[in-house]
């Protein structure tokens, strides 16, 4: 492999795994504040992706306009999800909240799917598709706007939970929910924070990476799972390692289908993942399994 | 007190049942359902490992498609490619697919709640991408066509009729296996696992044992329902097999109550027939995994044990109150939509947002 074989790769690897990052990241916020893992964090990134395109191409949306109201939306619906169908919930055991989120996900896809059409769309890109050379790779512009972004709602998001009261709370909340509630935190409401925010970290992770890749109805389900190999890596309570996990997610499927080494051609891309997945699960179960208890 | 009764009730249900069953796929009485009926009987013995898995054991399997897909791979493949007599091809690949999930089960039984759904999510899902990726065995996204009808020496199970016997004889098969299971000894230790893991080890059940037990019993039925699938279309695709299917077999198990082992079947047809019949003409808007969403989250956050078994406990509520109802309605609240909400609350709660008995 060329040195700028390798750059190539590193590049497409960072872009993939920056999108990894930002579905982690919602995952592990989710999982850190209310011990839930959100099956259905994939389709807020589908959200986001599918609705940029049908506000800026099918309503004519000015570009920034209709990513921030894509956004939005994909927010609100995370609102929606959680006090329509976890808070109703509240007492119910891990079994049935996994299986409200699989529930919700695919009412979500479904309902995406039958207003949107099954075909994949591509939103304009942010900057126009002139390649950039660097180093001898190809790079299109929207790649580097993915990884600023992802870079940007990393720093953003440390600054939120280091600096303010919600960050605040939301971060005593990871580390002990009933002492947290007995210093005045209202539980509930950081709970819907945490839904906020992996919403919208989900919604901008697909606005920016559909002009790239496209953006189809039934994207959310192996960008979830991506995103939850991620979490995995940083091991479901740390942001920063959640975003390093992705990345290195990103940058080996990438080397790994470029190489072409053993088995590991492209059309076996995804079960790298969910074989690093297992693995990982299977190496930390004893963790794991003492944090379930406690949780 | 009730048992007498409650037993005859019990017989004569079953004598119904089996009558029903027996004259179900006859022309005159609803022969033109017969293939729908075959489905249902398949998708209840995966239904049925479910239920065992999550109702009783309380664990989860998001996966299970895939071990019916390898029941359907392996019985295709082995007779289709290499000769093998189908009987023969369905008991390898029971076997195969027990040991594969004991072989797994063992690790990943380490895991509890969350985990455990992505591990089972994830294996299934590599599985599923093995399905559509090995095409010279699998042939691919195409699937596999040609595939022999089972027989017992010159009798072919070559029509739906005759079909319809065998899908049904092993799922009645099963159901009593699992019913003589939940009311033994085991069925008592996995509820007790359900309960409290750490309670049932202190009373010296080997609750990783048990799980892991469950887990290869559950693939094995899903394995024995896949090859009779094979046999019974003729033809197969990994779309069968995927995480959706796996959701579908959720769906169902959670229709059916997930700690009722009969409650299966009610969730197997119901759930069959709304995608068979009901929402054919929908299933490219994908109103299906709608409803199917709409149903899972609904059912949990309502009645977590399940429609069926929420409607029966309703039911019995009923019949041992229905003379205290005018008394009950009377003395709580004055207006109608309070006492429809009034009652609606004391039907869910008879066994509802109960923690399971240990």
């Amino acid at each position: 492999m060329s040195a700028h074989q390798f750059a190539q790769y590193l590049i497409d690897g960072l872009t993939q795994g920056s999108i990894y990052a930002l579905v982690g990241l919602g995952f592990t916020i989710i999982y850190a504040v209310t011990r839930i893992i959100n099956f259905a964090q994939g389709e807020f990134v589908m959200l986001g992706g599918t609705l940029s395109y049908v506000f800026a191409v099918t309503s004519g949306l000015p570009m920034p306009l209709a990513i921030i109201v894509a956004i939005l939306v994909a927010a609100a619906t995370g609102v929606v999800m959680y006090l329509l169908a976890i808070r109703t919930a509240r007492r119910a055991s891990v079994l049935s909240l996994i299986i409200i989120t699989i529930g919700a996900s695919i009412f979500i896809r479904g309902i995406a799917g039958n207003r949107l059409g099954v075909g994949a769309v591509q939103p304009p890109h942010f900057t126009g598709n002139t390649t950039i050379l660097f180093l001898g790779a190809k790079i299109d512009p929207q790649e580097l706007w993915i990884i600023g972004i992802t870079l940007s709602v990393t720093i953003l998001l440390h600054l939120f939970l280091t600096y303010t009261m919600a960050g605040k709370s939301l971060k005593a909340c990871a580390i002990n929910p009933e002492a947290a509630s007995l210093v005045g935190i209202n539980t509930k409401t950081t709970a819907l924070t945490a839904f906020i925010l992996a919403a919208a970290i989900g919604g901008i992770g697909g606005v920016a990476v559909a002009p790239l890749s496209f953006a189809s109805y039934d994207m959310g389900a192996m960008l979830g799972l991506k995103g939850f190999v991620a979490a995995s890596i940083g091991g479901f309570m740390s942001p920063i390692a959640t975003v390093v996990g992705g990345l290195i997610l990103g940058v080996v499927e990438k080397l790994a289908v470029g190489l072409s080494w053993g088995p590991f051609n492209s059309s076996y891309k995804d079960a790298i993942a969910l074989v690093v997945l297992l693995l990982i699960l299977l190496i930390r179960s004893g963790r794991l399994a003492a944090e379930e208890r406690s949780a | 007190m009730l048992s007498w009764s409650g037993k005859k009730w019990i017989y004569i249900t079953t004598a119904m049942l089996l009558v029903f069953l027996i004259l179900f796929p006859f022309d005159w009485f609803l022969g033109q359902y017969t293939y729908l009926m075959i489905t249902i009987g398949i998708s209840t013995m995966v239904t049925v490992g479910l239920c065992l898995l999550m109702g009783y054991t309380g664990q989860i399997s998001l996966g299970q498609a895939a071990f019916y897909g390898l029941g359907a791979y392996f019985s295709a493949v082995l007779s289709t490619k290499y000769g093998y007599n189908p009987w023969l091809a369905m008991l390898i690949a029971a076997v195969v697919t027990g040991a594969f999930a004991y072989i797994i089960g063992y690790p990943m039984f380490r895991l509890r709640g969350n985990y455990l759904a992505i591990a089972t999510l994830a294996v299934g899902m590599i599985l599923g991408i093995l399905f559509n990726r090995l095409s010279n065995y699998t042939g691919g996204p195409d699937g596999m066509a040609g595939i022999p009808h089972l027989s017992i020496g010159g009798f072919a199970f070559d029509t739906n009729f005759k079909r319809y016997f065998l899908v049904w004889f092993f799922c009645l098969a099963v159901l009593f296996l699992s019913q003589n299971i939940v009311r033994s000894r085991t069925g008592r230790a996995l509820r007790a696992i359900h309960g409290n893991e750490a309670a049932a080890e202190s009373l010296g059940i080997n609750v990783a044992q048990f799980k892991v037990k469950v887990f290869v019993l559950s693939a094995v039925y899903a394995s024995l329902a896949g090859s009779l699938y094979a046999y019974h279309a003729n033809h197969i695709g990994p779309s069968s097999f995927d995480f959706l299917a796996s959701v579908k077999f959720v769906v169902m198990a959670v229709i059916g109550g997930l700690a009722s082992i009969w409650g299966a079947i009610f969730g197997a047809g119901t759930t069959r027939l709304l995608s068979d019949q009901i929402l054919l003409g929908f299933n490219n808007n994908q109103v299906d995994i709608i409803i199917y969403g709409l149903i899972l989250m609904l059912i949990m956050i309502l009645m977590p044990e399940g429609l069926f078994v929420s409607i029966k406990s309703g039911t019995l509520w009923l019949r041992t109150n229905w003379r205290a109802l005018p008394s009950i309605m009377k003395t709580k609240r004055d207006e109608l939509p309070a006492r429809i909400k009034y009652l609606f609350g004391r039907l869910l709660s008879t066994r509802l947002w109960r923690k399971p008995e240990p």
